[in-house]
Formats: C-alpha cells, structure tokens, sequence
C-alpha cells in the first residue's frame, strides 16, 4: 500500500426516489433502464405512466439507492438522455407522498377466510373478487405497509402478487408547470 | 396538386445540403437504394465509398475531428448497420459529432425478422448520444435537422438516424430548417457566474505549484479555445500538460508544455500532477490512463473541473470547484480575470516549482539509444517529425505501441491535426480516418502512423484510397507484433507471448504495387531519412514498411495498478510485481 493511500471514507448508501419527466415515444424507457444496467446502478422500484396527452410525456417515477456521489452522478447521467427534460430528486427536495397499489389474491379456505377478511379491513383493502376458495384484494399505500400486508396473506394460503412500484410526488404547492413550459 | 412534395429519400438529401454536409461516407445496399438514388442526381453532395461500413465511420470521424463540421454516414440495414457500430462506439467515447444515415426494411416488415432486418436503434442505443427511427414520413425532414444539433451542440456524439425503405419512397413536404432551436438538448445548463470565476482565478493566482492539464474537449471547443488556454498558461507561467486527445492545443514548443501525461506520459508531466498544490482540468475527463491508481492520484492539490458534460464531473475524481460549460468561454473569462486581479495580485513566485520540474526533466524519460544499424521507433517517429515539421500535417494512428510513439515522438503545434482514437482504443482506426481527413484536406500532407497488426484490421481501404487518388503516406512501423500486447505479456505475464506474434505478414511493398501504389521499405538506420523523404515526395499514396527494432517496448509507463510517482523508465526499473488489483486493470 502506498503511503499516499486515502482513508476510504466508507459512505452510507440510501435509498432514493427520483421523478422524471420523459417524452412517451418508444425507446425512452429503454434509454433510462440501459442507462442503469450498463453503469451497474440499482432500479429497487420502476413506475412508467403517460401524464400529459397532448406534450406526449410520461412519468417516470423511480427508487433507486446508492452513496449521494452515485446518485449525483445517475441524476446527471440522466440528464444526458435527450428526451429526458426533468429529473427530480424528491427525498432531496423535501417532504413528499410516496405511494403503491398491490393487487394481492389469496386461495384459502374455511376458518383463514374471515381472518383474511378482518386483515383486510384492518389495513382498509377493498375486496376486488370473491369465489368460494379465494380472494383478490386492492390496497394502496407506502410500500411498507403493503409488505405487511402481503406477508400476513401469505402466512394463510397460497398468494399471487402484482404491485405497481412507487408513485411519488412532493408535498406542499410547488409544481413542474414553469419547467414543462420550457420543454 | 402543385404542392411541393418531393420523395422521403430527395427530403433526406436536401436537409443534409441545408445542414452544410459536403461529404458523406457510406457503402450502398438493399434498403438505402432510394438514398443513393437521390444522391446520384445531387451535385452538392460528394459521396466517399469506403470499403467496409466500420471504416466509413472512422473516415467521417476524421473529417469531423480535423475540421470542427459534422460528419456524415451513410449505411444498409442489417450488416451495414452492425457493422457501423465499432465506429459509433469510438465517436462516442472520443465525443466526435457524427450523423449516421442507416437503412432500414420497410416498416410493415419491422419484427419479422426480414431480410437484412437488424434492430438497429436497439443496438446502437447505448453507443450513440441519442437514435431516432423514423416510423412516420411528416416528422423525417424536423427528425434530420434536430439530429444535428444534438451531434453538435454541448458534448458531442454520434446520432443514428434509422429510415425505413417505405419512409425513403414516401412523398413528403420539405420543412426547412428552423433556424434557431429552442430546446436545449443537453440538458447541463451552464454554471458560470462571476462568483466561481473569481474563486478559481484567484486559486490559481495564489497556488504555489500550480498545473493545467487539458484534453479533447479544447479541441471540440474550437481553435480560439486552444488559443485561451495558452493565454492562460503564459498569463500564469505555469506548467501545462495535455491528453493523448488534447494535444495539439498548446504548442509542443512551449516552454511551459509537459508534454503528453498519463500512462505513457512524460516523467515531469505525471510527477508534476502528483505533486501540484492546484489543478486545472480543462475538457478532460480523469480517464483511467491518465490518473493512474485513483486513490494515489494527485493527492494534496486542490482541483478546480472545466467540463461541457456535467456528469464528467465528480465522476472518478472528486474536484474542489466544478465548472459547466464550453470551455473557450469560461477560459475566456477566466483569462480576463486573471488579467483584472494580476494588477492587484502579486503571482506567487514559481521558481521553485519551476526548478523542481526541471529536475524532473533531467530525467529525460523519453530518451532511448539508436545503437547499431536496427531502426529503433522512437526514432522512426522522431525523423518522421523532423521532416515533415514545415508542412501542413495532419497525423491519424491505429491503436497500440506506435500510437503511444507518435504521441510521444512528434510534435503537434495546433489542434485539429491529431486524430487518435483515444476512449475505445480501435485499432484498425487510423487508416480509415485518414481518408476523411485528407478528403478534407486535400492538399495536405496527410500520415497514417500505423503498426502492422492494425493496419491489417482494416487495409481494404486501400483500395478507396486508391480510387479517390488520396495522396495519404501510410508510416507503418513494422515490428511483428502486437506490440502492446506483447509488451504487457513481457511486464504482466512472464514473457508468455500468447497469440501476439502476428503471423503470415504479407510483403507490404508488393501490397502497395498491386494496388497500384508505391511501396518502401526501410530496415537500415542509415537509410531512414531517405525512405522518408522519397515518402513524402512522391505524389501519390505510399506504404511505407518501417522495419523496427522488434522487442523495444514503450516507456515511461505507469504499470497498471500504479500511481503517477510509481513510473517505471525502463524495463529494468520494473522490479516490482504488479499487484493482483493492477493484474486486473486492462
């Protein structure tokens, strides 16, 4: 070792929720996930939905975690894509709403039946399809509690998942009107 | 109807015109006929048919980089388009604006896995600045000019542009070019303001052991940004180094110049990087050939970024003051407050950095020994500079020992005059790239300094060179091998020469003859300048076979794995194992 070698200062990794607006054309999305796989930066979460019909954009809204040196670079990074025209970074922003829906089914039968119900309330999932041997819950909220959720299900029967990944936005009046203006 | 409509393929034609494309490199096939057919009625247009899709690529990026224009590609669909990409990989890395035209099949056919179908868009995504497939025929003529700008404007890159045959046939309404853009497509906003400037300039007045180590993007930023930059440099009476991709930006005869850092650079360039108490970058991007082992790299300065790309920033090397922007215009305010603040700053003497540099310089790191009658290729490169120091010369290379060499060896007194493929390392790059440039230059003197392992990569454009009667001198040191390989067997691997030797050579003097062309070849120290001079006097192309010294390898080096004061001169200062992090590194 030399002995001009750093003390690597060894740095926290967090988790961050990025909101990006992106022209809808094909190929975008491809460009944001390229950007992750070939750099070798984590996506723990991915939500992808058009927001304004008539600019033809879309939402990306993304969790990713890192060091802030990473993710400084994967917000300038980013920005390099050109039909990505907005990339916030709302855990750095300040207060904002996270959330997810999860569509859970569950195959049970006899007594777990009024347990998952009373589950299902307490958590206030709405009950989307009932048969005789299961059901399919809707419930929304931060992605923990949707953990919770699943977890219990799963510890009553046999389970199928299907999540959206995390949509976000900031609290408070501050909007992206004047930036999308510029676009 | 008297509407104007004109064919998808002329509208291609015509928005290249307007955007001032002159030449264009490309190789015809199935799905780009309707393009060549429009091309065979345009007069504006001088079309290059290079020999192979990949050196058309190369050809448009020496074009591009020894002029500032665009420059322009034309490809088939399928293997055209595969076969283009090691050249959009290359642009990419080397930030060289290029536009790349490729064919594509018909729309209605896209995903079927048609004939000569190949996702193109797909695969050049993560090698271009960004691709377009042109899907409707109204958004073709906005698509093109838009392609444009994006290659141009910021950090420069490549843009594909995908054109289905149908899209080519298809009648559509010309749109001019808008003639200013509003969007800005890169995003990084500049962040110059009075306040930064004022901090740096005021670092630097007051560093002790101060250096400016400058790169490519001088180059991409224009000639006046070569000319701040050594404004700045005497300004400051500081010593400057520069980039494999910088050089050229500060003469080679000024007395402040380094010479080349890095990994094969000078001793007192890379002691002096490690050692400095500030640094300037300009437009380079702390590359792993220049720093070294990152944590050892240039420990105690403080470090101030100038950078048209905001992710180069922070990106390897965490720096104490970031800069966004183009540099000619931050080194001009630069510049300018320097001067301001000269008059109320005394500069900080710099004799004893100055003297502790010259030590360094003692140690003449790029000296070698011409004994006996073998010719050594320092030398090659060192006459081969002598001689051609009065003319216009613009110097392509391949990749590998003679590349490090002609970096070394010949001195480039102004940007634009280097072309070396730098980021992706192609070998096979140089010989291509020196048909765009002498196309661009025709009446310069135009070398390709090549090894003859990667003059054999791509030494079917031979014949275009023959065919456009370019008068290009391709400088072939000749030592059978692939010297670099050979030489980090050597270093790395215990002499285990494993498929390096390159075999079956075949006799370039007979080569060149039967292309038509002249042939030398040189064994004999003593002859060298002769060979030379008939080189360059003779009218036409030559393929000059410099048979060098064949296990003479390249140094000063920082072996992999080490830091800039870990240089080793010679092989015999190579004592140490590299360590098995080093082993990993390429």
């Amino acid at each position: 070792m030399s002995v001009y070698q750093k003390n690597e200062v060894v740095e926290v990794k967090t988790s961050r929720t990025l909101s990006l607006v992106v022209d809808n054309q094909p190929g975008t999305l491809a460009r944001v996930i390229g950007l992750f796989s070939g750099r070798g930066y984590n996506i723990e979460s991915l939500n992808v939905t058009e927001i304004d019909e008539i600019r033809n954009l879309s939402r990306i809204s993304l969790v990713t975690r890192g060091t802030s040196n990473t993710i400084e670079q994967i917000k300038s990074q980013l920005l390099r894509i050109v039909p990505v025209h907005i990339v916030r970074d709302l855990t750095l922003e300040g207060p904002f709403i996270k959330s997810e829906l999860a569509l859970v089914k569950l195959v049970v039968k006899g007594a777990n039946r009024v347990e998952a119900l009373r589950i299902a309330e307490t958590f206030r999932a709405r009950t989307l399809d009932v048969t005789l041997s299961s059901f399919v819950f809707e419930l929304t909220g931060k992605p923990s509690k949707l953990d919770a959720f699943i977890d219990l299900m799963r510890s009553l029967g046999d389970t199928e998942v299907s999540r959206t990944g995390v949509s976000a936005i900031s609290r408070g009046d501050k909007t992206e009107t004047k930036l999308l203006d510029q676009i | 109807m008297t509407l104007n409509y004109i064919s998808g393929a002329e509208a291609v034609i015509k928005a290249l015109v307007d955007n001032e494309v002159e030449v264009i490199f490309g190789y015809p096939g199935g799905a780009v006929l309707p393009l060549y057919d429009a091309l065979f009625e345009n007069k504006k247009i001088k079309h290059i048919l290079v020999r192979h899709e990949q050196a058309a690529v190369h050809a448009a990026e020496g074009y591009a980089r020894s002029t500032g224009k665009v420059g322009c590609v034309l490809v088939t669909s399928g293997p055209g388009a595969t076969n283009a990409i090691t050249g959009l990989t290359d642009a990419l890395m080397d930030s060289i604006p290029i536009i790349c035209l490729s064919g594509q099949v018909p729309t209605h056919l896209i995903g079927t896995d048609a004939f000569q179908e190949a996702d193109t868009t797909g695969i050049s995504r993560p090698c271009t600045k960004h691709n377009y497939l042109v899907k409707d025929a109204d958004k073709l003529c906005e698509i093109i000019h838009k392609s444009f700008e994006i290659a141009s404007s910021g950090r420069p890159g490549p843009v594909l542009i995908d054109l289905p045959k149908d899209i080519q046939l298809s009648n559509v309404k010309y749109v001019n070019k808008i003639s200013k853009i509003k969007k800005n497509y890169n995003n990084n906003s500049s962040n110059i303001d009075e306040n930064l400037i004022n901090k740096v300039a005021t670092l630097l007045l007051q560093a002790e052991r101060p250096i400016i180590y400058g790169g490519g993007g001088i180059v991409n930023s224009g000639p006046t940004a070569s000319k701040l930059l050594t404004e700045l440099v005497d300004t400051l009476d500081c010593p400057v180094t520069l980039t494999l991709m910088g050089l050229g930006c500060v003469p080679n005869t000024n007395k402040n110049f380094l010479g080349m850092l890095g990994m094969h650079g000078t001793y007192e360039a890379n002691l002096a990087m490690h050692n400095c108490d500030v640094m300037l970058n300009v437009g380079a991007r702390f590359d792993d050939r220049v720093t070294g082992r990152l944590n050892a790299f240039s420990p105690n300065s403080k470090k101030v970024h100038i950078d048209v790309d905001k992710s180069s920033i922070n990106k390897v090397v965490s720096v104490d003051y970031g800069i966004v922007g183009d540099c000619k215009e931050i080194l001009l305010a630069l510049v300018q407050e320097i001067k301001k603040l000269h008059n109320q700053k005394k500069i900080k003497s710099k004799t004893k950095w100055w003297s502790q540099i010259n030590h360094w310089k003692d140690r003449d790191s790029l000296g070698f020994k011409q004994i006996g009658n073998n010719i050594k290729p320092q030398q090659a490169i060192k006459s081969l500079y002598e001689q051609t120091k009065n003319f216009d010369t613009y110097i392509t290379t391949e990749v590998g020992q003679h590349q490090m060499w002609a970096a070394q060896y010949f001195g480039f007194s102004k940007p634009n005059h280097w072309m070396t493929s730098g980021g992706l390392g192609t070998m096979g790059y140089g010989l291509p790239s020196s048909v765009g440039v002498q196309i661009a230059h025709p009446k310069s003197l135009v070398i390709d300094i090549s090894g003859e392992a990667s003059f054999l990569m791509n030494m079917q454009e031979l014949s275009t060179i023959v065919q456009y009667k370019l008068p290009i001198k391709i400088f072939i040191l000749n030592n059978e091998w692939m010297g670099m390989v050979r030489q980090w067997q050597e270093l790395n691997h215990g002499s285990r020469y494993s498929e390096s030797y390159t075999a079956s050579l075949p006799d370039f003097v007979k080569l060149a003859e039967s292309f038509g062309i002249y042939g030398l070849r040189v064994d004999n120290i003593n002859n060298l300048e002769a060979t030379i001079d008939e080189m360059i006097n003779i009218k036409g192309p030559v393929i000059a076979d410099i048979r060098v010294e064949k296990e003479e390898n390249c140094f000063p080096m920082i072996p992999s794995g080490a830091a800039h004061n870990e240089m080793i001169l010679s092989s015999d200062d190579n004592n140490k194992d590299t360590s098995n992090e080093g082993l990993a590194l390429v």
